[in-house]
């Protein structure tokens, strides 16, 4: 009874226009609150990607083809004496591995300062039916920004 | 020294614990002796954790290599600037230097605390002793974290392995330090919470108390995050100063929620309103800043900045869970000690507009902390790593940090309450007029991408509110005491530092939206050039720029071996000068190389643009060399908006501006203002 009462009365108040100053913040920051639920779904829709070792690429390879030419990052390790530059070019080719499975990349562009041939790597692209991984962009990390590479 | 350091760190470790124990049990059953006891202990485990740090710089200077600390952060050839700060460019250090400031900062608190706000400090010092206690525990039980700085090798390596060469910039010695002192110091207000709630004395004191230590972690944070950026774009060479990276971000969000926090308090101090909001900000931030610091040490989350992977981060994962369930418990047995003193009027009131406004920075603050842990959420929702980058993380924001921009310039000058129309009309008439007509002007000059165009509108919005708060102020003080205008000026400010100082980091946050903008419109092109070649590239001014590569030169310089490329830069064929980047190798005092090569960007700043140029490469036995040429607009602002902001800060934080003769000053002036007005 004394809920109908209430309900009406807010219904009366919200047709008359005549909301208190609390419920239409409320009703902005619901507002607000789902637009930027909005953004962040459609947001993920358009750039998310993919963040997957070698060996789960090859599992969602397996069990669905056509995941070749899909937006991913790649993270692994060099493989090492894999890697080829071609400075005049700007082209870098290497392999990438987790331990079981491993895939060659190939990235034009220009490559971060701590890429070296054992290093952790994270690789952003499109496989191909070629079965290459073509990156368009190649992140290195160095053991961390503050480590040094051990000395040999 | 070692031995020294490992002592002082276990002296620190019992001292923590001490005060910690005698703090709480002396509030809580009002012992003066264990009160002074534990006070005690707070000053005593700075002057220990100061000795420890002592120890290690001795070490660091002595290039005592059979310290591990010392030979896997320095060299024999480094240079003694880079020396001196290999004390926080490792885990280890960087832990200390986080203890000691913190102890620092503790001691402080007790020290210079107004004697009406002592009430407070038992469980402050309390408090501060046990976040200490955790980092020193990090340190002292090293077989399990391997984290102390004095741990010592079987043997004694000729030569240290030197410092990254990324981090050998200046931007790199004060940046993180300047970071680490925004983080620490919220651990201040937060004990000051932490107090009051245990306390119960819930009234606007305990905000009071806080006020310059809040305003001291945000300045920090500015300062350090706007000294990253600079680092990345100087150092980094990928032409940006933000990329969103999960380590930016850890610092980006104790940021956001500290400048809700500061706007939302005075919201507390003048209705009574926002209660629980204030304390749960205060609490958040600081879980912020502890999160920022697992974060950076954890490897949870893969980061091009990060530590390496260690077991330190889950004794950080382990703290940060007790100290979230902890506050948050209390927190929640304390509401109804927070009840509101007073309702939401008017939606067209400076309340409303200060809530969107702190409902903005925390919905950005929540997008940030989002994205950056959507790998691990989704791994755990569907076993499946999903990640987002700078597209996502610009999408989402743009438009928000647009409507904060527009707030920045309806909050302050809004009425309280309830704006009537005459107010709307004589705040915000010429307001609205100079941002229609900056907003036309740039669509007459031809750009036409929607986000920088509303921006720039935006920003001619703002610049004028802040404008006209500034031109009454000083014709009321020259009209009133007949001061001269640049007297009055100072007057103003000086007077009402709070309000002033605020306008002025408005104009530098606005400076900052400007800088963005121009970022949209960055050029690159990458060319291979034998000498004499050259590479062309339109500038978004219309302009173009000639880059002709001149050659290649090889030398030695302190600690490196260096290749240099030389360009000669013309614009629509006038010459503008040379610019140089170089490719440094790294070597040891024998000559031997260490680290990756390096890069090092040439760049050529204006007000308008910056040129930046990278060597990409050098084509094997020639003079062919690999550029990257850039052409960012508007960076040089991204500088000046940083110091204007800082520069904000420090009038708000000057101190005096509340002592009682000035605070009778600004009484008078507005009863004179009433009198005349009336």
């Amino acid at each position: 009874m004394y809920a109908d009462r209430y309900w009406s009365a807010s219904i009366t108040r919200l047709y008359n226009g005549s909301m208190n100053a609390g419920m239409k913040f409320t009703l902005g920051a619901v507002l607000i609150v789902g637009a930027v639920g909005y953004l962040m779904a459609t947001g993920v829709k358009q750039t998310g990607q993919y963040f997957l070792t070698p060996s789960e690429l090859s599992q969602k390879l397996a069990a669905d083809p056509t995941f070749y030419d899909v937006g991913m990052r790649v993270g692994a390790r060099v493989v090492p004496g894999s890697v080829t530059r071609d400075v005049a070019h700007q082209t870098l080719a290497f392999r990438v591995t987790d331990g079981s499975a491993s895939y060659p990349v190939v990235y034009r562009g220009i490559a971060p300062d701590t890429f070296n041939d054992s290093v952790e790597v994270v690789v952003e692209g499109r496989i191909q039916h070629d079965g290459v991984i073509h990156a368009t962009d190649v992140l290195a990390k160095c053991g961390s920004r503050y480590e040094s590479v051990p000395k040999a | 020294m070692t031995l020294l350091g490992n002592l002082a760190l276990w002296v620190a470790f019992l001292l923590g614990a001490w005060g910690a124990l005698t703090g709480f049990l002396g509030a809580a059953s009002g012992r003066a002796d264990l009160i002074a006891s534990s006070r005690q202990a707070v000053y005593a485990l700075c002057g220990v954790l100061l000795v420890a740090v002592v120890s290690l710089e001795v070490a660091l200077f002595r290039h005592d290599f059979n310290v591990e600390y010392v030979a896997a952060y320095t060299s024999r050839n480094l240079p003694i600037f880079y020396t001196w700060s290999a004390l926080y460019a490792g885990q280890k250090g960087s832990l200390l230097f986080w203890a000691t400031v913190l102890s620092l900062f503790g001691a402080l608190a007790q020290a210079l605390t107004a004697p009406r706000h002592r009430v407070y400090l038992p469980y402050v010092g309390a408090i501060t002793c046990l976040v200490c206690t955790f980092f020193l525990s990090v340190m002292v039980f090293s077989s399990i974290s391997h984290a102390n700085p004095f741990e010592r090798l079987a043997y004694t390596p000729v030569d240290g392995n030197g410092l990254n060469p990324q981090l050998q910039n200046p931007g790199m010695v004060f940046h993180p330090p300047m970071l680490y002192l925004g983080y620490i110091s919220i651990t201040i207000p937060f004990a000051f919470a932490m107090a009051a709630l245990l306390s119960k004395r819930l009234d606007a004191d305990w905000l009071v108390a806080i006020r310059k230590w809040t305003l001291l972690s945000w300045l920090f944070l500015s300062i350090g995050i706007c000294l990253g950026m600079w680092w990345a774009y100087v150092e980094l060479g990928w032409g940006g100063y933000w990329a969103w990276d999960p380590v930016e971000n850890a610092s980006f969000l104790p940021w956001l929620t500290m400048t809700a926090f500061l706007h939302s308090v005075m919201i507390q101090e003048k209705r009574g309103m926002l209660k629980k909001w204030n304390l749960a900000l205060i609490i958040g931030s600081w879980l912020l800043s502890i999160f920022g610091t697992f974060i950076t040490r954890s490897g949870v989350i893969a980061s091009v900045h990060s530590f390496t992977q260690s077991k330190v981060g889950w004794f950080f994962g382990g703290f940060l869970l007790i100290a979230a369930g902890g506050s948050f418990l209390l927190y929640f047995i304390r509401l109804p000690l927070l009840k509101a003193e007073a309702r939401l009027e008017s939606m067209v009131s400076r309340e409303a507009s200060f809530l969107f406004n702190n409902l903005l920075l925390v919905g950005i603050a929540a997008v940030v902390l989002l994205g950056t842990l959507l790998p691990i959420l989704t791994e755990w929702l569907v076993g499946t790593k999903y990640t987002v980058k700078a597209p996502w993380f610009n999408f989402v924001n743009i438009p928000l940090g647009l409507l904060l921009l527009a707030f920045t310039g309806i909050g302050p000058l809004i009425a309280w309450r309830r704006a009537s129309v005459p107010n709307l009309k004589r705040q915000f008439a010429a307001p609205v007029a100079a941002g229609l007509v900056t907003t036309l002007a740039i669509l007459a000059a031809g750009m036409r991408d929607p986000y920088p165009v509303i921006a720039i509108g935006l920003a001619g919005f703002v610049l004028t509110t802040i404008g006209q708060e500034f031109w009454r102020g000083v014709a009321a003080r020259h009209r009133q005491y007949g001061e001269a205008w640049l007297l009055a000026l100072g007057r103003l400010i000086a007077r009402n530092r709070r309000r002033y100082g605020g306008y002025v980091v408005h104009f530098g946050i606005l400076i900052l939206f400007i800088a963005f903008a121009g970022y949209a419109f960055k050029t690159e092109t990458e060319a291979t050039l034998r000498p004499g070649e050259s590479a062309s590239i339109k500038s978004p001014y219309g302009w173009t720029y000639t880059f002709t590569h001149l050659g290649i030169s090889q030398y030695t310089a302190l600690n490196r071996q260096v290749t240099a490329a030389t360009v000669d830069v013309s614009r629509d064929g006038k010459r503008v000068g040379l610019l140089t980047t170089e490719k440094r190798q790294h070597v040891d005092a024998e000559g031997n190389p260490t680290f990756q090569p390096s890069t090092e960007v040439g760049i050529k700043s204006d007000v308008r643009e910056d040129l930046y140029v990278v060597l990409a490469g050098v084509v094997n036995g020639s003079e062919q060399a690999v550029y990257r040429f850039t052409i960012n607009p508007l960076v040089w602002w991204v500088w000046y908006g940083g110091m204007i902001v800082a520069l904000g800060g420090l009038i708000v934080m000057w101190p005096g501006g509340g002592s009682v003769s000035v605070r009778r000053a600004q009484a008078g002036y507005g009863v004179k203002l009433v009198a005349k007005n009336g």
